[in-house]
């Protein structure tokens, strides 16, 4: 095991990009906010995905965050950034609430199948639904923080970067206490063997649902980020395709380290961007080539994510068939 | 004085096979039992319903007089019922004091996010459980890397992290070889000796039957052929013709 | 009665096409074990080269006719030799890797062929309504229909009846369900897997297209609709049984209908609706409607 960074090691450096955000230019820094802000909903995944169950349906959080705070903030004019994170975080983490014991008992495929569906059924609403404005959404005023509001863009954007790289930053460390914990082991054994946790007296199900609890604080915080930096909320939040690119992101990191969220996070911020200026309509084609080439030279990249499963779960399947066998 | 486990007329089948056809056994604290029986006897599948694995169709399991027939795996086992497997089911990633430390976890209700070594002097636990075993030297190796025979008494030591009042071992010494069996099951034993645990194993092993059982219970085709001492049972004409072989 | 009626041919008419598509990706699931993601884009491609063939054919000055058999056909064509080209050339090399790589080679292989057919055909709105008029207009219970979308559901039917045909009763058809049921066992017995596998895949990318071929002259090609119908596709292929080919037909049949009655019932419901019976499949009988038949492993 690689030598662990200790917290406060990582609370500094979680200053420091904050402050080194004051000698970025704009484009790099509304660049990294987005970054950011994908990275916390792609670490939600990657917190999930130790127990063995990857989520395809991230974007019901995101949505239910980003939606939740835009019609707080047009109704009661909550402009407050930290507010609007925490309210984000609460829409997501109350939907995760209700929805985790639900589809807990699903195994693998399955579940990814179900978040998916469940993301679909809320897209479908939305995309209906006249008085949320239907499928073109709907626009929110600009954030302001304590009390004080940001005229100058330029101040308005670092004042945004600034609280998603607190934000997410400070998530990172929260789940790096976690993967360290002993509620991160037991994650990892409820993936492995999930038949031996409950023989050993752990419910998979509690360990399954906890997960996605904060996989869905993390998305619905992500989608008040987003609208912060868009102004404007629409059902595509809760489309496939975005659940989709958050997933990627967290394919790409593995599920080994925090940090390496951040780094596949802006990778694809940078790819996006650098693409769009140079040649127009292309950036999902040169993600296309780029994940190619991650999957065909960078193996342990991916499939991390599952690969351990599929060996704890054949073994357990055998040996349990065999001892059913046994029986016959 | 009550028995651990008392079972009343157990019936399990599956299809047209009849894996349990009112099983009756009483097993008293502290005594060392092994299970003996040709594959398909119903040996496995009374262990699958003790652990909340399986639900008999009939009968009833009671532990201290509480009925368990009707509980999970996860629910027995919070009552002092542990089991180990016949192919260990390990966390095949994980070090080996990690495995530990994950049965250890499971013990209380609530998990600790505190970090793994610190928990309450969790990892020490869990070092020391494997030390009991002379596993001390591979704590800190994953799994993977381990041998079967070891991987067998890192599955067992697991199902004693709980210091169950019953602990069902199935096949402790198969896939162990020859020279090491006996060494294995002392070890076990002596693992085993400070909580007076109730021990009850599945063996096909017949050496290590008469050496290590206190009694010994011949199933065949879902029912009780015999049951006592193992000079006694191992001897029986019925027991030689349909478990140990040797009667033509 | 008539209102059933409408609903009852409306959900009919919408299930053709749709059967069309789901087929394609449930044959791929069933022989190749993959849920292609890019299923919908070679559904997409078939709409733009129709629709070109379609326009094409206009600016000739030859009647509509001539135009729905040149789209038919250049689809046909050109869906099968990249659905050969895509096997061979790309998939073929993760194959016995975990499963879901192959997942996320399909995903690449989707995002890079949104872009291909944005940099083709542009991103504005592409229209080939010439073929929709072949078939006139129909009266029916007091609506009218276009003869052209009525059409479709014989056509569907057929290729439906087709492709069960080819499956249950030719030999290479029977070659194929070996394959489908026990791969392992068509291996030693001699069955070339590698040739079923592009066959399988090749096909499947053809229904794919002509399903976009066949619904080009009623849409309108834009960015988006690959999306739009991998996801719909899939919510079928769940509900009906990955791998089943009566599943996708009744699949295909339960989603028509469910949006036909609710534009009728509840509109706001029309898209909602479809992923709600797929989360209620998942949750109470997760192997789908139709179960594929798999034999008992000895």
């Amino acid at each position: 095991m690689k030598k662990d960074l200790h917290p406060l090691v990582m609370i500094a450096l979680v200053a420091a990009a904050t402050l080194f955000g004051r000698a970025l230019p704009t484009w790099t820094l509304s660049l990294a906010t987005v970054a950011a802000s994908n990275a916390l909903i792609a670490l939600g995944i990657v917190v999930l995905a130790r127990t063995g169950n990857v989520s395809f349906g991230q974007g019901l959080f995101f949505a239910a965050g980003g939606y939740g705070v835009a019609l707080i903030a047009n109704a009661w004019g909550l402009t407050d950034a930290v507010t609007q994170v925490v309210i984000g975080a609460a829409c997501g983490g109350l939907l995760g609430l209700v929805i985790g014991p639900l589809i807990a008992r699903y195994s693998g495929i399955f579940f990814g199948m179900l978040t998916l569906a469940l993301s679909m059924v809320f897209y479908g609403a939305l995309v209906k639904s006249t008085m949320l404005g239907g499928s073109d959404g709907f626009n929110v005023g600009r954030p302001t923080l304590f009390g004080m509001s940001f005229t100058d863009p330029r101040e308005a954007d670092f004042m945004l970067y600034a609280v998603s790289v607190i934000v997410t930053g400070f998530a990172g460390i929260g789940a790096t206490i976690l993967f360290r914990s002993e509620f991160g082991l037991a994650s990892l054994a409820v993936r492995e063997n999930n038949l031996r946790a409950e023989y050993l007296g752990i419910s998979a199900n509690r360990v399954i649902s906890i997960n996605f609890l904060i996989a869905a604080i993390f998305a619905g915080a992500s989608g008040a980020f987003a609208l912060m930096a868009q102004r404007h909320i629409d059902p595509q939040f809760a489309y496939w395709t975005t659940s989709g690119e958050f997933v990627f992101i967290a394919v790409l990191a593995g599920n080994q380290s925090v940090a390496a969220v951040f780094v596949a996070s802006m990778a694809l911020e940078l790819v996006r961007s650098f693409s769009n200026l140079y040649l127009p309509n292309t950036w999902q084609l040169v993600l296309g080539v780029f994940l190619l080439g991650v999957i065909l030279f960078l193996p342990r990249g991916i499939g991390s994510l599952w690969i351990s499963k599929r060996h704890g779960r054949s073994t357990s399947k055998a040996a349990l068939a065999i001892e059913e066998g046994a029986a016959q | 004085m009550n028995p651990v486990l008392s079972v009343r007329g157990l019936e399990k089948r599956f299809g047209a096979v009849v894996a349990a056809d009112g099983l009756s056994l009483d097993i008293p604290a502290g005594q060392k039992i092994s299970l003996i029986g040709a594959n398909g006897a119903g040996k496995t599948t009374f262990v699958n319903m003790v652990t909340g694995y399986l639900r008999p169709d009939g009968g009833s399991i009671l532990l201290d007089g509480a009925d368990i027939g009707r509980r999970s795996p996860r629910s027995v086992a919070r009552l002092g019922i542990s089991r180990s497997f016949q192919i260990p089911q390990l966390f095949v990633e994980l070090t080996a004091a990690e495995n530990l430390t994950v049965a250890i976890s499971g013990v209380s209700a609530r998990m600790s996010l505190k970090q793994r070594a610190e928990a309450q002097g969790r990892g020490e636990k869990a070092v020391d459980l494997l030390g009991r075993f002379g596993l001390a030297n591979v704590a800190d190796r994953p799994v993977s890397e381990l041998a079967g025979g070891v991987r067998k008494l890192i599955d067992i030591a697991m199902a004693l992290v709980r210091r169950p009042k019953l602990l069902l071992l199935d096949e402790p010494t198969s896939g162990v070889s020859a020279e090491e069996k006996f060494a294995t099951m002392d070890r076990v034993i002596h693992a085993v000796a400070p909580d007076a645990a109730t021990i009850v194993f599945v063996e096909h092993d017949m050496e290590i039957v008469s050496r290590y059982a206190d009694r010994v219970v011949a199933f065949y085709q879902g029912r009780i052929l015999a049951d006592g001492v193992p000079s006694h049972v191992l001897k029986d004409h019925e027991v030689r013709r349909y478990v140990t072989g040797g009667v033509r | 009665m008539n209102f059933f009626l409408t609903i009852v041919l409306d959900g009919l008419i919408q299930a053709s096409w749709l059967f069309i598509v789901a087929l394609g990706l449930t044959l791929v699931f069933g022989v190749l074990k993959i849920l292609n993601i890019a299923h919908g884009s070679f559904y997409a491609l078939g709409a733009y080269i129709a629709a070109t063939a379609v326009t094409m054919v206009a600016a000739r000055g030859l009647p509509p006719a001539i135009g729905f058999v040149a789209m038919l056909l250049s689809v046909a064509l050109i869906a099968s030799a990249v659905g050969l080209l895509l096997e061979r050339g790309l998939l073929k090399m993760f194959y016995g890797r975990d499963e879901v790589v192959l997942l996320l080679v399909t995903y690449a292989v989707f995002l890079i062929l949104e872009d291909v057919t944005k940099l083709i055909w542009g991103v504005n709105p592409i229209y080939a309504t010439q073929p929709y008029e072949l078939f006139g207009n129909l009266e029916f219970a007091g609506l009218y229909y276009v003869g052209y979308d009525l059409v479709l559901i014989p056509i569907s039917a057929v290729i439906g009846f087709a492709i069960w045909f080819g499956l249950n009763r030719t030999v290479i058809g029977k070659i194929v369900l070996a394959v489908i049921h026990n791969e392992e066992m068509s291996v030693s017995m001699g069955v070339r897997v590698n040739r079923v596998y592009a066959i399988a895949f090749a096909f499947g990318v053809l229904l794919a297209a002509l399903a976009g071929a066949l619904t080009a002259p009623k849409i309108s090609m834009q960015p988006g609709l690959s999306s739009d119908v991998i996801i719909l596709s899939f919510a079928i292929v769940v509900i009906g049984g990955l791998g089943s080919i009566e599943g996708a037909a009744v699949g295909a049949i339960l989603v028509g209908l469910a949006r036909a009655a609710s534009v009728h019932l509840m509109p706001q419901a029309e898209l909602f609706v479809i992923y709600l019976i797929m989360a209620a499949v998942l949750m109470f009988r997760p192997e789908g409607l139709f179960k594929r038949e798999t034999a008992r492993r000895i």
